[in-house]
């Protein structure tokens, strides 16, 4: 890994001027993803994602609770990112730092706002029980681009899971039902980032901490935008959002797996 | 009595285990251990300096370990993440059952952490982290005189059976349970702890049986630091 100074900073922005990237890539091109599901059994569903060298689990767990009040009809989602200790030696042990934060409500939003989960259907008695639905991501190594990676994830570990069993009193969560949580679009974020004066997609760790802005768009499959966070403290002009809007929802269309 | 096991195992048998080694790429040294459905990460940052500054030692090398949960780790609700009581307690026994095997002399002033994460757990977590910490500190390359092997042996019904499963522990009548860390080579016990009720004698017995299996584990360990470098 390379350790980023101003020097090197600027190194980096001149050979993305030029197109050339560390690891020989195209500006607008992804690393390798691998996406395995199920690979937690004691989660209702579950999603392993390895892009590059960034890796990440995400798990979906569920549970019976009292709805919001002025939500009486409607389950609950909950979105949790942890940035273990054990995936950067930048990260420390405690409770979530902003950047923590920010993946997971960024993810929860692109979920939310979209309405992909029909929240409607996780009501068991009004006003009294509905499901929530945990989701929670967690890094195993990261190497960039942790948003991105935590959207395929989460959408992953979404499909996999199946309702466990619950009798009106209690949940058996060794006992999976058929039932699969109601999911009604495809929510994923891509991350447009600006190094110099370039936009690039899928950054390593050492390209990321080299950028001075980012742009997350979270896109459904039909290209129709649900949420965006804009990151970082350069700015973005017409025509720059114009592009990287662009060029995030062409490259939605690209991400697939299985 | 206890006679036939729930999932079928012989009394002397351990779940399905498999180790690998180098799998947190970031960190110097890393390991995954697996046995049946618990599994446990284990990574190795340092030798780096120590905050706070007060822990740090002027003759050695500082370790600490942190065991932790993953959130959807847990066999029913959702595991609140942070630490809690029970895992600073696991964090504890893990550094003192490496202790024994570690020399951090050369590095003094510093702190080598070790972060033991597990993604999904059906009993013998902390052994499972001993283990995968062990093979996370031999492959970053830290002088120790043999790696730990760590596995639990338990007396359900008056039966003793190596590396319980969550139902076995959970099994309804008498449930004794011995987590084990033993150093193959020398047999010495590194961590002990028990909950239920069992004779001196059972205790001797099950400490035999808990040898034998920690050096089958101790076969599949070292193989996969071999294959590291293959």
């Amino acid at each position: 890994m390379i350790k980023m100074n101003e020097t090197m900073k600027k190194h980096l922005q001149n050979s993305i001027s030029n197109g050339i990237r560390l690891d020989g890539r195209k500006l607008e091109e992804f690393r390798k993803l691998e996406v395995e599901t199920g690979v937690v059994a004691t989660a209702e569903g579950s999603a392993r994602v390895k892009l590059g060298n960034t890796e990440l689990i995400a798990g979906v767990k569920m549970a019976v609770m009292s709805p919001y009040s002025d939500r009486p009809d409607e389950g609950t989602l909950m979105v949790n990112a942890e940035l273990t200790a054990m995936s950067h030696e930048k990260y420390k042990l405690g409770p979530p730092e902003a950047d923590a934060i920010e993946i997971a409500r960024v993810v929860d939003r692109g979920i939310r706002e979209s309405h992909a989960i029909d929240v409607g259907k996780l009501c068991i008695t009004k006003g009294e029980k509905v499901w929530m639905v945990g989701i929670d991501i967690v890094t195993i190594n990261t190497d960039g681009n942790l948003i991105d990676a935590a959207g395929i994830a989460t959408l992953a570990a979404i499909k996999d899971a199946f309702f466990p069993e619950y009798d009106g009193e209690n949940v058996d969560y060794k006992k999976k039902t058929k039932n699969k949580v109601p999911l009604n679009s495809e929510p994923l974020p891509v991350t447009v980032f600006k190094i110099g004066k370039d936009l690039v997609l899928d950054p390593t760790f050492s390209e990321e901490e080299a950028a001075d802005a980012r742009i997350t768009v979270t896109i459904l499959a039909d290209g129709t935008l649900c949420s965006l966070q804009k990151g970082g403290n350069a700015t973005f002009t017409r025509d720059e959002l114009d592009k990287a809007t662009k060029l995030a929802v062409k490259m939605r269309k690209k991400l697939k797996w299985n | 009595m206890y006679k036939k096991r729930l999932d079928g195992r012989k009394p002397s048998e351990f779940r399905k285990a498999s180790a690998e080694v180098g799998v947190v790429k970031n960190a110097v040294g890393s390991a995954r251990f697996q046995i049946g459905k618990t599994s446990a990460y284990a990574a190795v940052y340092g030798p780096r300096e120590i905050i706070p500054r007060h822990k740090m030692s002027a003759k050695s090398g500082v370790l600490r370990c942190n065991y932790n949960m993953m959130p959807f780790s847990g066999m029913g609700d959702r595991v609140r993440p942070g630490n809690n009581r029970r895992s600073t307690e696991i964090s504890y026994v893990t550094e003192n059952s490496l202790l024994p095997v570690l020399d951090l002399k050369k590095f003094p002033n510093t702190g080598v952490d070790v972060f033991i994460e597990l993604d999904q757990t059906d009993a013998g977590s902390r052994c499972a982290g001993i283990t995968a910490a062990s093979l996370a500190l031999a492959d970053a390359g830290f002088a120790m005189k043999d790696l730990v092997v760590a596995v639990a042996v338990g007396s359900v019904d008056g039966t003793l059976v190596v590396d319980l499963s969550y139902e076995e522990e959970d099994f309804d009548a008498p449930v004794a349970d011995i987590p084990f860390a033993i150093i193959p080579s020398t047999g010495e016990v590194t961590l002990l702890q028990m909950d239920g009720k069992l004779s001196q004698e059972t205790l001797m017995k099950a400490y035999d049986m808990a040898k034998k299996a920690a050096d089958e584990i101790y076969d599949i360990m070292k193989s996969a630091l071999k294959k590291r470098y293959d």
